[in-house]
């Protein structure tokens, strides 16, 4: 289990707190996520403004889990930026995934500039109510 | 409550990493722009940005995850503010990792300086992202400043010119 908890080259896991990371070679945006848990799947919400549901990329590659968008501007010709909070137009987030998910069954939902993203996890791997027997 | 809590100082590392790279990144910081008196912290919700063309001022704002009629967007005397609340469901049964996205009210304002007119204002919602184009002034072209010298002395500023025996 220690390799889940490892964040490689970028990769975060799940569930894990946040670890002093290398640093990203692109020039993409971290989008900032919630991750949160129930007895039946692992949930994640992107923050991924401007990104239409055609430019987003979720794919699961062996254990990882990558989050990509790249917003669409319609930035007018002649157009001069004065302030810029946003200079990127890539947001991207890779995960490492735990093997009591179920990669296959990730299902992704944008809608207004959020990405979700549910992971159920195995059925034979949820927990079970554990009945404890009293004298 | 306690998830809340740690996750918070989480994210506020997460964003000054994030800030940090985002700088690190900037080809020479190229704009000009400073937002005037009021100081804008990087990172604060919602993130804009602003363009100019000739004609208009456009500003964009990252409002991901919102319902754009609960956003409230008012100009006046060039400065542009935007309020709201931003209100992110907890399932109080679940157990959180991260949260890192911003939730609760905000308020910025942002100057756009005097060359905008506050009355033509188009905004439109698309993807978590307001768009708002407001046309430039006539009177706000570029235009040569003359800057006269006072009196005959070619001593240049007076104010530090000190005169012999007498005050300075």
């Amino acid at each position: 289990m220690a390799t889940n908890t490892t964040a490689v080259a970028g990769r975060e896991s799940l569930t894990a707190a946040p670890q002093q990371r290398g640093r990203a070679t692109e020039s993409a945006i971290r989008a900032p996520v919630d991750i949160f848990e129930d007895s039946e799947s692992i949930t994640l919400a992107a923050d991924m403004p401007g990104v239409p549901k055609d430019r987003l990329d979720v794919r699961v590659d062996g254990n990882t889990l990558l989050l990509e968008g790249t917003v669409q501007f319609e930035l007018p010709e002649q157009a001069e930026a004065l302030y810029a909070d946003v200079r990127s137009t890539v947001y991207r987030r890779s995960f490492v995934l735990s093997r009591e998910l179920e990669a296959e069954k990730v299902q992704a939902n944008p809608r207004d500039g959020v990405l979700t993203v549910r992971i159920p996890k195995r059925l034979e791997l949820r927990p079970r109510k554990i009945e404890v027997q009293g004298p | 409550m306690f998830a809340r809590f740690t996750s918070l100082q989480n994210s506020l590392l997460d964003e000054f990493w994030r800030l940090q790279q985002e700088m690190e990144e900037l080809p020479g910081d190229g704009l000009s722009f400073s937002g005037g008196i009021r100081p804008l912290p990087r990172g604060s919700f919602p993130a804009i940005n602003v363009v100019r063309t000739p004609e208009e001022m456009q500003v964009y704002l990252f409002a991901p995850g919102r319902d754009p009629k609960k956003l409230d967007i008012s100009i006046q005397q060039g400065v542009l503010t935007r309020s709201g609340e931003r209100q992110i469901p907890i399932d109080e049964k679940a157990t959180y990792y991260r949260q890192e996205r911003f939730g609760g009210e905000f308020r910025r304002a942002i100057s756009l300086g005097e060359d905008v007119e506050a009355e033509l204002v188009e905004a439109k919602y698309r993807d978590g992202i307001v768009q708002i184009r407001l046309h430039r002034r006539e009177s706000a072209k570029p235009r040569q400043i003359e800057i006269r010298r006072e009196g005959g002395d070619t001593s240049w500023p007076r104010t530090l010119r000190r005169l012999p025996g007498g005050n300075p």
